[in-house]
């Protein structure tokens, strides 16, 4: 068993290094957020016709190394916490809505934006650090750690 | 073809960084949000980690200004803070810390055959059709269409 702290180095690594291959051969920036909201955008972008098609393959890579995951290192999928389907599903609602009003998320802005040293970035990343903890204290202190 | 072979290769890349790095587990990232209980760093080191290898990239890509497929870099320009992003990273703030998940770990956790993944994923992807259906976007955020 690998030690978490250096899983945690590596694993963050194998992030920034494939950011950083997007970035050399594409130009793009590997925001999970705003590659698969992007797809979301009804009709098709005149100005850039296949735009759709690089933000479906990075989707489908992401499933993809999920599903190796599965087969190669199934302890990823571990560690689930107690959530009804309902906390799940508003949960989901506020980060697909809040990414794209906010215009990234861990990565797009975590990893990326913070990379840049972007004011709006380092703003952003502060911000949902400051509220997903809130949150955590709030369902640990108000509903016993379970929702 | 080329930016899509290549954007599949690097989503496989990114989702395995992400398992091996622990942030597919919802129990570990509320650990490290816990901030008031028994607080997990480890996931300050899948951002060191991560920021440690783009972060000279991006050097370097910015001085030669176009990505080898001759595009020039979908880099947002440099715009104040405003209200849509503040208030989006706090709402997408709730909703991690409610879960557990983002959007890439919640993803590859749907191939992990996660139901509670999958759930998940769908609220997500309801939640950006509205935003998309709402026009809320705000106006010309350059190639990428905002920051990140």
């Amino acid at each position: 068993m690998i030690d978490p702290l250096l899983a945690a180095l590596l694993g963050g690594m194998l992030i920034g290094l494939s950011a950083a291959v997007l970035l050399v051969l594409t130009g793009r920036i590997a925001g999970i957020s705003g590659v698969v909201g992007g797809l979301m955008r009804p009709g098709r972008d005149a100005a850039a016709p296949d735009d759709k098609r690089w933000r479906l393959a990075f989707f489908v890579g992401l499933l993809v190394g999920g599903a190796l995951l599965r087969v190669l290192y199934p302890a990823a999928f571990g560690g689930a916490v107690s959530r009804s389907m309902p906390a799940l599903a508003v949960a989901g609602l506020l980060v697909g809505f809040g990414s794209r009003l906010g215009n990234g998320c861990t990565s797009g802005h975590g990893v990326c934006g913070v990379s840049r040293f972007s004011r709006r970035s380092i703003a952003a990343t502060m911000t949902f650090i400051a509220t997903a903890a809130l949150t955590v204290w709030v369902v640990r202190a108000v509903f016993g750690g379970t929702l | 073809m080329g930016t899509v072979l290549a954007a599949l290769c690097v989503g496989v890349v990114f989702s395995l960084g992400l398992g091996l790095a622990g942030m597919t587990q919802p129990a570990k990232i509320i650990g490290f949000l816990d901030f008031g209980g028994s607080w997990d760093p480890s996931l300050l080191l899948v951002m060191a980690g991560a920021i440690a290898v783009y972060l000279p990239v991006w050097r370097l890509m910015k001085r030669r200004g176009v990505a080898l497929n001759g595009e020039p870099l979908a880099i947002p320009a440099e715009r104040g803070l405003d209200w849509r992003l503040l208030v989006g990273a706090a709402v997408f703030g709730i909703g991690w810390g409610l879960a557990g998940y983002c959007p890439g770990p919640a993803i590859t956790s749907v191939a992990g055959g996660m139901t509670s993944a999958l759930v998940f994923v769908a609220s997500m992807i309801g939640g950006m059709v509205v935003h998309a259906a709402l026009s809320l976007s705000a106006p010309a955020g350059g190639r990428s269409g905002g920051d990140g």
